[in-house]
């Protein structure tokens, strides 16, 4: 497979110019981006390495729009978000984004139909529908026999699988991973990931944080960050101007 | 569209809801017992004031009742042995009453003697009510046999008398009724007419008929029984003079009862030197009564703001609670795109939820206490629509109010901090 390696603005599902993010500590301020240039493209696979400390948690929830940067523009498939109110970023993670997390993060007290039909719920869809679509999603990740349990009964890696039918569930043009694997086993890990490249390859852009370089390894592109800048992209065919 | 989405919303409160079906139910308990003793004080109050207001109306809203009273400078000159007392109503009195007043569409003079009557073996003290026709009209009570007075027995100062349920049954026990012929005091009267009759106490007021009464023409009381009537009291033979007892006037308008009293009263201070006199306005009772409710129900409104404030109070203490604890589950959402408004709705739907059905099951306690207390303590509690929906409609009030400040703040949750925390 090609990667898409391109200027136009339309390819580029995230651009950040000049991105800054200083936290104000008491008196103190502490600076957690110091200004990162980086376009990501439509279809690509990203893998943000870097110590704890390093700027890239700060730089998935910027990614995510759960924050907002200090200086700097986000553009968003183009589109300059960076003066976007709360509402109109909810709107932007509702239609657009797809998350993974660590902890999985879905709602103990809903089903897994429930938990995947979530973000359609917010959109909007009726019961029947959106009911419908989960079953869908649950087939994908092969829990299609688990759609009336409830988290608790399930494995981790079940869990996360119903994580990524949740992040699926809108066609969303980005899915933002963090830590996908932290809590799983290595054999699990493993399905995991080769999930996440069946998705890629059907053509989904993904970008992933994770401190494991074997995890690492699944994505095209590595993206290592060290004190809120940018220490080094390896990647095939990324041009780094 | 948005029903369907409310629908969701409500059924997914509810699901949340239940998973801690302890805890909800303690939470709604504040509510279930503030409304249940709102709507179970109503109820009370609402009997308790029916039942006076409907003792009041029987006296007739529209009536002044004027009665002969004894003076206090009579009452002690009596003592020192004067030979015969003469007060209270006068014929004249009841006869300038009807000239003077346009407003009076009724005007019934009463003559009250204590007479002993007898039938073969059966006596009974009466009280002869000496009237006219009138007297029916203005305490209107049901026929239950025969007639009541005429004006010819008016005019023919007839010997006849329409007994009371109870005196007909002391008097008339196993014999004909009407027709028959009974002896009051040394005279003989034909029995007419049977009525029911009222007794009791309304407000400060006698109610105008007993049980022992004995309604003859006035006429005719005049005639047989005289003006002048013998007491003993205290070893001492006191004879004492009154026309009238009472003369009960009816009014055409209700808004015109209290000006007539005054204007009957102003009259009467003309030609009684003494206060001899005592005149009663229903009305005025009735006002006086329905302020008195209205007291009532602000005191019960105060209570019952009170405990529906606690209730609304625990409702919070538990949707704070439970804001806290959902923390992460607001973190995703919020992470999944939902915004802070859906937020706020999500959790107020829940506090709504709660407080509404501990509404309902505090109305239903709410029923069953007054009708628990009709049973036992024979008290009438009365329970009015209003008293229902207001204490509803208020617990609902109490969910939206008390379930904002949680709502907000849940949905001012930093959803980077929520999805961290653990």
């Amino acid at each position: 497979m090609k990667p898409i390696v391109s200027n136009t603005k339309q390819d580029m599902i995230v651009k950040l110019e000049n991105a800054h993010k200083i936290y104000t500590m008491g008196s103190q301020k502490v600076s957690a981006l110091g200004g990162i240039n980086i376009s990501f493209s439509r279809g690509s696979f990203w893998a943000i390495m870097g110590f704890s400390g390093s700027g890239k948690s700060t730089m998935m929830n910027i990614i995510g729009c759960l924050d907002r940067l200090t200086h700097g523009r986000y553009l968003f498939k183009g589109k300059d978000i960076s003066g976007h109110g709360d509402d109109a970023l909810s709107d932007i993670r509702l239609n657009h984004l797809g998350f993974i997390f660590q902890s999985f993060n879905l709602i103990p007290q809903l089903t897994v139909q429930r938990n995947i039909e979530l973000p359609l719920y917010y959109l909007g869809w009726d019961a029947i529908k959106s009911a419908a679509h989960a079953r869908e999603l649950a087939a994908m990740v092969s829990l299609e026999d688990r759609l009336a349990h409830r988290p608790a009964e399930l494995s981790g890696g079940q869990m996360q699988r119903v994580a990524i039918a949740r992040a699926l569930a809108t066609n969303p043009d980005l899915i933002l991973a963090d830590e996908p694997t932290g809590n799983l086993d290595s054999k699990t890990s493993q399905q995991i990931m080769e999930l996440l490249t069946t998705f890629h390859k059907a053509g989904k852009t993904i970008i992933m944080v994770t401190h494991e370089s074997h995890i690492a390894e699944y994505a095209q592109n590595r993206l290592y960050m060290k004190d809120g800048l940018i220490e080094q992209i390896k990647g095939n065919g990324y041009a780094t101007d | 569209m948005q029903q369907i989405k409310f629908f969701r919303e409500l059924t997914s409160g509810i699901q949340t809801l239940m998973l801690h079906k302890l805890r909800s139910f303690l939470t709604m308990l504040g509510v279930v017992f503030g409304v249940g003793s709102v709507v179970a004080m109503l109820a009370v109050g609402e009997g308790a004031s029916k039942e006076a207001l409907e003792q009041i109306k029987k006296l007739g809203s529209n009536n002044i009742i004027i009665s002969s009273v004894k003076s206090m400078e009579e009452e002690s000159s009596s003592t020192t042995r004067s030979f015969i007392s003469i007060y209270g109503l006068t014929y004249q009195d009841h006869e300038r009453i009807q000239e003077s007043f346009s407003s009076v569409k009724k005007n019934v003079p009463v003559k009250l003697i204590r007479k002993e009557s007898r039938l073969g073996h059966n006596s009974l003290e009466l009280r002869v009510v000496g009237t006219s026709q009138q007297w029916f009209e203005v305490i209107p009570r049901e026929l239950l046999g025969g007639r009541i007075l005429t004006q010819t027995d008016m005019d023919k100062q007839s010997a006849v008398v329409v007994l009371t349920e109870f005196g007909a049954r002391k008097l008339l026990a196993g014999m004909n009724t009407i027709g028959q012929s009974i002896r009051i005091g040394g005279d003989s009267f034909e029995v007419v007419g049977i009525i029911k009759s009222e007794t009791g106490q309304a407000g400060a007021m006698q109610i105008p008929d007993r049980d022992i009464d004995a309604y003859v023409p006035i006429t005719t009381a005049k005639t047989y029984f005289g003006d002048v009537t013998m007491k003993i009291s205290s070893g001492s033979r006191l004879r004492e003079k009154v026309e009238l007892h009472q003369i009960i006037v009816q009014v055409e308008d209700t808004a015109k009862v209290e000006p007539t009293a005054e204007a009957i009263d102003r009259m009467m201070t003309l030609f009684h030197k003494k206060k001899d006199y005592q005149i009663n306005v229903p009305l005025a009772l009735l006002k006086q009564a329905e302020a008195s409710k209205r007291t009532f129900n602000i005191v019960l409104g105060s209570i019952a703001g009170i405990s529906l404030l606690v209730g609304g109070i625990g409702i919070m203490n538990i949707m704070l609670a439970s804001v806290t604890e959902r923390i992460r589950e607001i973190g995703i959402r919020r992470a999944i795109g939902a915004r802070r408004r859906q937020i706020i709705v999500q959790f107020l739907i829940e506090a709504v939820v709660l407080s509404t059905i501990g509404g309902f099951i505090g109305i239903a306690l709410g029923i069953t206490i007054p009708w628990l207390i009709t049973l036992f303590a024979k008290m009438p509690t009365v329970i009015t629509p209003t008293g229902l929906l207001l204490p509803l409609t208020v617990s609902i009030g109490i969910g939206i109010i008390f379930g904002l400040y949680p709502a907000a703040r849940a949905a001012r949750v930093d959803p980077i901090i929520a999805l961290r925390h653990e």
